[in-house]
């Protein structure tokens, strides 16, 4: 007794197979360059399901990260015809047609292979952000606003396309001085939390280096998850920043520093 | 033997919930405490799950309490559940989620500015808290920003092929590191298996790449004893098309959000299959439901019928289901608040699993502990929505306490030379085809097969004759998978490699499935024969376990675990779904 049959999908009656050009990135750190490959084309393909084909048929030892499938867990960022995207959700029929779709690794990060890299300097910067420290004496009590407003920033992935796409980590390499896009979010997130006890101020201001965001909203542009990266965390944290400079008084009657 | 050497007093397999919790539990008990996973931190299979988790907080509905969605739970597992892990799941999800709150969750609210709870399938109440239709995302990053500041050591996408043991107890673990194919060895104290499920066996699933039943196997292999295999949730929407995406997840509360389901004659067909419940009903019900009226012809254009919320405020739609108007826009074209849905089931749960010792998830073999899905028994023939969350938050705390404790009475952990040697042969046979004794087999297409031989004859519906061809073809693809070698012989990021063991695992875990699904001749929960249509008075009180301890597969049919004290609340419930 089949259970495929319930949903094995109808392809569209478009008439024949119709296939695509790839130009997939392959190689390490010491030397690399785009490679091309063929695949026939389904109705509805992502670009993820093209290079799985390359990877099942044509190079087995194709290196690329994904998971879900499903734009939830964001392991599968590449850069396809040069815009940081999510495999597992960019169409093929949404790339022009009849030209190559080049897909390159992330540029912000070191290579490990093909369209693999190394992103383990987010996870060294997030463990630099304090966990959000309740105040002794909370309610408990978070009205909808509030929840909705840190959730916008809490629907971060961690896809860290922002991060590829800031030119401060792309350009300037200033991994050392500047947090990125992806966790000023995540310290806007426990800023903004009513319930949370810790200035996160001086944090902001000097080692994540908010200062040198100069506003390009590149980070906006990419995000899958339509956060409104700068808009919403990175300016009204700037103000925050500002606010206190100007406001000798605030840093006396404020919450207790970290 | 050269490979890298870690210890720990607790090592926890999986990053999901149910790891993250454990591993946060062993070292707030003081345990040394590493995780270890296939994927990068933060990016298990968890992230996925969608619509709330499952609490009896009373916020919305004052009358829910623990006694309530103790019954529900018996109810939607068809009574099959171990009952005292359905109680204290019961008891203790409101404190597990309101803990979470505490390490910094954030959460949808009611206009007291509480946690606002949504209705789900099968539960009496509002009951799921949840943020959007992103609850999972929330779980898992609560608890990993939770777990990067509670000492634990990390090692992400991290492949174990083997459990160590040194004589009864288990002492360790055996891998490699897949960015660099190095062997590296894990010695422990306890080890807490949270591998979550094996979706990835079936074509047609909701389930993420690393589901492949990896702990289920290797707890099998090292002698730990399953339960309830047979009972595989097919959640009732997933996306049909465009084919690319079939099977990915449509959440259950499009439907608790007032979604209806069509067919193609624009009947509300539901009202055939339970007109109490409706769109409501427990999933096993709605699954079968969708599938018979697909059989009968009134499915839609791609094969599956249709789900509708363009009656509700299009506002209304994008806030309370942003991630599905956008994963409908983005992959099928198609604008909910405008146009139905096209919906077809979708493998999504395994309710079987490890058995485990419900107060502490250790399992019969000394050192080892489970949760979360890879454990079986909470869940009973079919799980509700929601209740794996709070699973994995109740039971993942219980053993890695217990883990914990239980480390600190285990003796200093010895990794047998020989049995490293064992698993290294094993490993890098994979590799260089050494050891093989016929032509070689390529890991993609024995998955294949195994999807095809399963969906065939182990799927939603059931019958001997379709289970004994699948049993006899699984035997087949078993021996062939002693000749399985990756298509490439590079070490570094070599996705062949990998799924070689993976395949051996999921071919391992579909016997254990396809045989208990033959032994269990009745219809219950997940669990549908087309032979055997109705109840049967003696597996109303059976569950069926597995055992192999490296050898022979044996089944056995073995009483429910019950219990005197809560016997009245579940007659209370039996008498009620009488009237």
């Amino acid at each position: 007794m089949s259970t495929d049959g319930a949903q094995t999908p109808i392809a569209d009656q478009t008439g024949e197979a119709t296939t695509r050009t790839l130009h997939i990135w392959r190689g390490d750190l010491t030397d690399g360059g785009l490679v091309e490959f063929e695949v026939e084309t389904a109705p509805g393909m992502v670009v993820l399901d093209a290079v799985l084909e390359v990877q099942r048929s044509q190079a087995p030892d194709l290196a690329v990260r994904w998971n879900c499938k499903a734009a939830k867990c964001g392991s599968c960022s590449a850069e396809v015809n040069g815009r940081p995207s999510l495999m597992c959700k960019t169409r093929l029929d949404h790339l022009p047609e009849g030209e190559p779709i080049t897909v390159e690794p992330l540029h912000a990060f070191p290579v490990i292979r093909d369209l693999v890299t190394d992103v383990s300097w987010n996870y060294e910067v997030n463990k630099k952000i304090a966990p959000f420290t309740p105040k002794p004496d909370a309610d408990w009590l978070i009205g909808q606003e509030d929840a909705d407003r840190m959730s916008e920033f809490r629907k971060c992935i961690e896809c860290f396309m922002c991060q590829d796409v800031c030119h401060i980590l792309r350009n300037h390499r200033m991994h050392d001085r500047y947090f990125g896009p992806r966790f000023l979010i995540r310290l806007a997130s426990l800023e903004m939390h009513p319930l949370d006890d810790l200035d996160r101020i001086d944090q902001i201001s000097g080692e994540a280096g908010i200062a040198l965001c100069n506003i390009t909203k590149c980070c906006t542009e990419v995000c899958p998850e339509g956060i409104h990266i700068t808009d919403n965390a990175i300016i009204p944290l700037k103000e925050r920043v500002v606010d206190r400079r100007f406001d000798p008084l605030f840093r006396l009657l404020h919450r207790r520093p970290r | 033997m050269s490979a890298e050497r870690h210890e720990y007093d607790v090592i926890v397999l999986g990053t999901g919930g149910s790891g993250l919790r454990a591993a946060i539990a062993a070292a707030e008990a003081g345990a040394r405490t590493a995780v270890v996973c296939k994927c990068l931190l933060g990016k298990a299979h968890t992230v996925m799950a969608e619509g709330g988790v499952a609490a009896s907080l009373g916020n919305v509905d004052p009358a829910d309490g623990w006694e309530t969605h103790f019954q529900d739970t018996m109810f939607g597992g068809k009574y099959l559940n171990n009952w005292r892990m359905a109680e204290l799941h019961a008891r203790e999800a409101p404190d597990r989620v309101q803990e979470l709150e505490r390490w910094g969750a954030v959460f949808d609210r009611t206009p007291e500015r509480k946690m606002s709870q949504r209705a789900f399938g099968g539960h009496t109440y509002r009951r799921l808290v949840h943020i959007g239709d992103r609850t999972g995302l929330e779980l898992i990053r609560t608890l990993q920003d939770k777990a990067v500041h509670s000492g634990i050591d990390v090692f992400m996408e991290t492949i174990v092929t083997r459990l160590v043991k040194d004589g009864d107890r288990v002492t360790g673990m055996f891998g490699y590191h897949y960015a660099t194919g190095a062997q590296v060895a894990f010695a422990c104290r306890s080890l807490v298996l949270a591998t979550g499920g094996g979706g990835r066996i079936w074509r047609v699933t909701s389930n993420s790449q690393d589901c492949t039943a990896d702990g289920h196997a290797l707890a099998y292999e090292a002698g730990a004893d399953m339960v309830d295999m047979e009972f595989v949730q097919f959640h009732p929407t997933g996306m049909v098309w465009p084919p690319g995406v079939a099977g990915l997840l449509v959440t259950e509360a499009v439907r608790g959000e007032g979604g209806i389901l069509r067919n193609s004659e624009g009947e509300r067909f539901m009202e055939r299959y339970d007109p109490k419940r409706m769109e409501l009903s427990t999933r096993d019900v709605v699954a079968r439901s969708i599938y018979t009226e697909v059989k009968e012809g009134r499915g839609s254009p791609h094969g599956g019928v249709f789900l509708d919320v363009s009656h509700l405020d299009p506002a209304y739609v994008k806030m309370r289901l942003p991630s599905m108007y956008d994963q409908f826009y983005e992959l099928a074209g198609v604008d909910i608040t405008k146009g139905p849905m096209e919906i077809g089931p979708t493998c999504h749960y395994f309710m079987g699993g490890i058995r485990v010792d419900a107060e502490t998830g250790q399992t019969i073999v000394p050192g080892l502990f489970a949760t979360g899905e890879c454990s079986g028994g909470m869940n009973g023939a079919n799980r509700l929505g929601g209740n794996s969350l709070s699973d994995l938050l109740v039971f993942g705390r219980r053993a890695g306490t217990s883990a914990a404790q239980a480390a600190s009475d285990a003796p200093a952990p010895r990794l047998p030379e020989a049995e490293l040697a064992l698993a290294a042969a094993e490993l890098g046979g994979f590799l260089t085809g050494d050891g093989l004794t016929g032509p070689a087999e390529d890991p993609y297409r024995l998955h294949r097969e195994l999807q095809t031989v399963m969906g065939d004859g182990v799927g939603i519906f059931r019958d001997e004759a379709g289970l004994e061809t699948a049993i006899g073809r699984l035997h087949e693809l078993e021996a062939r998978a002693a000749n399985l070698r990756a298509p490439s012989a590079r070490l570094d990021y070599n996705p062949g490699w990998r799924l070689c063991r993976e395949v051996r695992n999921m071919i391992t875990v579909s016997l254990q499935i396809a045989r208990a699904a033959l032994m269990r001749a009745e219809s219950r929960g997940a669990h549908s024969r087309l032979d055997h249509p109705r109840y049967d008075d003696y597996w109303s009180e059976h569950n069926i376990l597995i055992c192999g301890d490296g050898g022979e597969m044996t089944l056995e049919a073995r009483p429910v675990v019950t219990s005197d004290e809560l016997t009245e609340l579940v007659e209370a419930r039996q008498e009620a779904e009488r009237v």
